[in-house]
């Protein structure tokens, strides 16, 4: 009788070791990853109704339909941020390789976007103007570059914060592209 | 690595100039409503700011935004669920109810209930066994010698 | 060479640490006296060492020495030198430093401070710092030393302080809180040491107790001015974010406060035993956890040092060796540790289990909603936020038993209270507390809202039960003012504690429920009205300073058309940080602050400026000072009564 009620004691007594090493599993987990990384709401959604301009040419006026059709990478950047400068090289590669690249220019100004362009080469087959940020806050994005992986259907399959080098490509974002239907 | 480390400790530091927005509102009522979003509303790219106390432009932005949606007369789950259908739970300070977080009322809860159950039983199973503990108050003869030795000490 | 020097002592004190954490422990296994006497000298020359190394680094800010990276990367020729030493401690690396001198310091002091402990006892508690120390000093060491060097770069100059910590609340707050981070170990290796031998008698608890009243009465003065800090020099007026840094140092003084009082009981009464030893290793445990959350990056804040996973590791390592090597040994060696004694339901003895049971509550709030974040994001279930509105949430609710509770435990006697005389006494307090916690806001306020009067009811009824309390005691054989004088310090101590808590309250229902806040576009000589105040802008001018440049407005206050005061608000531009800081203005009272913060030129050439009313917000800070000061009169009691208590043996 007292052995049964001295181990249901011990028992208890060990509550609190295990919840703190259990803590400290996520703990330990936590340190591999990043914090600051937001999932993104959109995945499996469509992309929502915009209506913005063409980059080049103002007078051309874009909606979600140009976002549609085959598979593609819609590229959020800006000239303001240098990470993008970075980026730049990489995705003119990518678009030689025949990677679809729509461009979304955010938050920015248009001349210096296009010089911009103009100096670095354009691997964008359309560019959209998003000045305000507007579409950008309707996407939920927080900053440049930021990378939304869309299927023919329009429909967003994965977004990648941060840019994209040949690491992260061939690591997990090329398998991601290739199956997009 | 160090130099990137030291760098990251600059850029992380802290832009406190008051991020001041002026709006005008229509009345008190509304003026309080985006106070009081700004202040539950987070910032998607901060180190931990809501929207009021943020420099950030896509703060900015939401903020800009939530004025308009003031101003149309949405009410605030109405604004709330807009953010959070663009940027998920993450950006309302308050978590949702779902099971994985109703930990955080269950578990104190528990604790409260388990605590004062704890204590009722205690103080009775106390009182009942009093003739069985007046032996226990009885130091043992090793006890003792202990006692008087550190009585002893103590007086030098 | 001397920062060479520096380091060279950290090693040398590491070594101590080393055989302070074996030599004196295994003396103690084989009662061998010698060894266990060397306890003492040895954390007395380690401290020595510590010290050392610490004022070197601290030399080599004031002398700008900036082949030292750690003070390339925090100082300038051009900071203040008050700023030059504190920035010792403004980073990493430093503040690591001022943590492990801080723990050498604590060890010396229990070493020297410990008449009346059998040597045996004193032995194993050192080597149990000893062994702490080892973890900090060799984290130090291996991950995060400030002695390395530069070179072959020498910058000319360094990065500056950031401007924000370049403030007088960088002096205080960082050592006030790691006197109480680590003065808790104390109580720690107290509760260790009895477990390892299996013997925890009441007087283990009165040597634990005023160590750990000390440390408490340095982490509560510490939040308080970290509070106070944030309040005046980040420009939106408020005191506290529950950001995991600040909830950090919030849950080792829940634990604390639960362990002060519990400690109490345990040496007056001699029970309680096993969840006191559980108190004492979780109080520590949880400065640790602090000390890992704050620099491993795992949590996000605007508060948290640079990290990297390297570091963040090795804390962990250390946090699950100590940590999980306690609650083991407490596990198993739990059973050993029995109370005697026994208590009613009506007792006093309840009621401060109670207030144990509602503090842990609130410690397990703060560490599910600092941590579900984290968790749930890795569970794959997405991000979420729990902030302010959750935790003052669950606070306003768990704060009415705890307040209630306060008040009458104090009025109960130990071991057994009959109810029935009692009844009377607390219902005239509680139609009392009522009565002017709603005149408060009616009188001062133009709303009364409910959620405030329940803070004031509350605040004033701690308020009005300690006094009947102390009315009660002083008179029961004396008269008033004879029986006031007779009253012991650890009893003065009860009652200030309680009534710095009162004045939190009221500071808080307050300031929460009738701050008034404007944001507004001005130009000089425009007037706002709000509150019964007048604010008038009467100039922007320029306003330069040795690292910055910026503006001042000027502004006059005034209350029903008589003059109240004038205000300067600054906005300033540091230029070696490129950081733009504003400095803003405080008119502070005793029933309310005025705050003024400048925001930006606008494009019509108004400027933004933002105005606070603030009711009773001085309470909140001036309240935990005289928990404070109860605190340290419940430290200068011990002595008196440690004589006493021999003489009355149980």
């Amino acid at each position: 009788m007292t052995e049964n009620k001295t181990g249901k004691q011990l028992l208890t007594r060990l509550i609190p070791f295990v919840i703190f090493i259990g803590v400290s599993v996520f703990l330990y987990i936590g340190l591999f990853k990043d914090a600051s990384v937001l999932e993104s709401t959109f995945i499996g959604r469509p992309v929502p109704e915009f209506a913005l301009n063409d980059l080049v040419d103002p007078s051309l006026a874009h909606d979600k339909s140009v976002l549609k059709g085959k598979p593609m990478l819609l590229n959020v950047w800006a000239t303001w941020c240098p990470t993008c400068y970075a980026e730049h090289k990489y995705l003119n590669q990518l678009a030689a390789e025949g990677v679809y690249i729509a461009g979304m220019n955010y938050k920015d100004d248009r001349v210096k976007a296009l010089n911009w362009l103009a100096e670095l080469d354009n691997p964008y087959k359309i560019s959209l103007f998003d000045p305000d940020g507007m579409l950008g806050l309707d996407l939920g994005v927080y900053g440049a570059p930021e990378t939304f992986f869309i299927d023919s259907q329009g429909i967003i399959q994965y977004k990648h914060v941060g840019d994209i080098n040949t690491r992260n490509w061939n690591g997990k974002l090329k398998a991601v592209y290739e199956q997009l239907k | 690595m160090k130099k990137i480390i030291l760098l990251l400790s600059v850029l992380v530091s802290f832009s406190i100039a008051a991020a001041i927005d002026v709006y005008k509102f229509d009345n008190e009522e509304q003026e309080a409503l985006f106070k009081t979003l700004t202040a539950e509303l987070r910032c998607p790219k901060c180190q931990n700011n809501n929207l009021a106390d943020s420099n950030a432009s896509i703060a900015k932005d939401m903020r800009q935004k939530t004025y308009n949606m003031v101003i149309e007369g949405k009410n605030e789950d109405q604004i709330v669920d807009y953010w959070v259908d663009r940027f998920g739970n993450f950006v309302i300070y308050k978590p949702p109810v779902t099971l994985a977080t109703s930990i955080l009322w269950v578990a104190p809860g528990l604790f409260v209930v388990l605590g004062f159950v704890i204590i009722v039983r205690n103080s009775r199973r106390k009182l009942r066994t009093r003739d069985e503990d007046e032996d226990e108050d009885e130091l043992t003869g090793a006890d003792k010698d202990r006692l008087a030795k550190i009585l002893k000490d103590s007086e030098k | 060479m001397i920062p060479e020097i520096g380091h060279f002592s950290l090693i040398v004190a590491t070594g101590l640490s080393f055989l302070l954490a074996i030599y004196p422990l295994i003396g103690a296994k084989i009662n061998h006296a010698g060894m266990m006497n060397s306890a003492k000298p040895l954390a007395i020359v380690q401290f020595m060492f510590m010290m050392i190394s610490f004022s070197i680094l601290a030399y080599s800010f004031a002398t700008d020495d900036f082949s030292i990276a750690y003070v390339a990367s925090n100082s300038n020729s051009l900071l203040p030198i008050q700023y030059k030493i504190s920035a010792v401690w403004g980073g990493h690396e430093g503040s690591l430093l001022l943590w492990a001198l801080t723990l050498g310091g604590w060890t010396a002091a229990v070493a020297v401070f410990s008449r009346g402990i059998p040597v045996d006892a004193l032995a194993r508690v050192l080597a149990v710092m000893g062994m702490i120390a080892i973890g900090f000093n060799l984290f130090i060491l291996l991950t995060s030393n400030p002695f390395d060097r530069t070179l072959p770069f020498l910058p000319l100059d360094g990065n500056d302080l950031n401007p924000l910590l370049q403030d007088v609340g960088l002096i205080f707050h960082p050592p006030m809180l790691y006197m109480g981070y680590v003065g808790f170990s104390v109580a720690f290796a107290f509760a260790i040491a009895a477990l390892m031998t299996g013997r925890l008698d009441s007087t283990w608890a009165r040597w634990s107790r005023p160590w750990t009243l000390v440390a408490w009465v340095f982490l509560t003065g510490g939040i308080v001015l970290g509070s106070w800090w944030a309040y005046y020099e980040l420009g939106w007026g408020g005191w506290w974010f529950w950001d995991p840094v600040e909830n950090s140092s919030f849950m080792p003084w829940l634990a604390g406060t639960a362990l002060i009082h519990s400690l109490a009981v345990s040496e007056k009464r001699g029970v309680f035993k096993s969840w006191t030893v559980l108190l004492s290793i979780s109080a520590f445990s949880l400065s640790l956890l602090g000390t890992f959350l704050v620099r491993s990056g795992v949590l996000v804040s605007v508060h948290a040092f640079a990290s990297d996973p390297s570091r963040g590791l090795f804390i962990l390592a250390f946090l699950v060796t100590v940590v999980g090597g306690s609650l083991l040994l407490y596990a198993f060696k739990g059973a050993s540790i029995k109370s005697r004694g026994k208590y009613g339901l009506f007792s006093r003895e309840s009621m401060l289990l109670v207030n144990n049971v509602l503090l842990i509550a609130a410690l397990l709030v703060v560490l599910i909603g600092t941590l579900l974040p984290l968790v749930h994001k890795e569970l794959g279930l997405g991000s979420i936020s729990i902030g302010v509105p959750f935790f003052n949430n669950i606070f306003f609710y768990m704060v009415i038993p705890f307040a209630i509770a306060l008040g009458v435990a104090p009025l109960m006697r130990w071991k057994n209270q009959d109810i029935k005389p009692l009844v009377s006494q607390l219902t005239i307090a509680a139609i009392a507390s009522i009565a002017i916690g709603i005149l408060m806001p009616a009188i001062f306020a133009d709303k009364i809202k409910w959620v405030a009067v329940t803070g004031f009811t509350l605040g004033v009824w701690v308020i009005v039960t300690s006094c009947m309390e102390v009315y009660m005691r002083a008179t029961h054989r004396h008269t008033l003012l004879k029986g006031l004088t007779k009253l012991g310090r650890s009893h003065w101590a009860m009652v200030l504690g309680h009534i710095g808590l009162a004045m939190v309250l009221i500071g808080i229902s307050a300031t929460q429920n009738y701050k008034i806040e404007k944001d507004l576009r001005m130009v000089p000589g425009d007037e706002v009205v709000f509150a019964d105040y007048l604010f008038k802008l009467d100039g922007i001018a320029d306003a330069d300073g040795a690292n910055y440049e910026g503006y001042e407005a000027v502004f006059t206050i005034s209350k029903n058309g008589k003059f109240e005061t004038e205000m300067r608000a600054e906005k300033r531009n540091y230029f070696v940080q490129r950081s733009m800081m504003t400095e803003a203005a405080i008119d502070w009272g005793v029933t309310r602050d005025l705050y003024i913060a400048l925001g930006e030129q606008l494009e019509d050439n108004s400027w933004a400026v933002r105005i606070y009313y603030e009711p009773f917000i001085r309470f909140i800070w001036w309240g935990g000072l005289v928990m404070s000061i109860g605190g340290l009169f419940a430290v200068s009691d011990r002595r008196y009564r440690f004589v006493n208590k021999k003489i009355a043996a149980k």
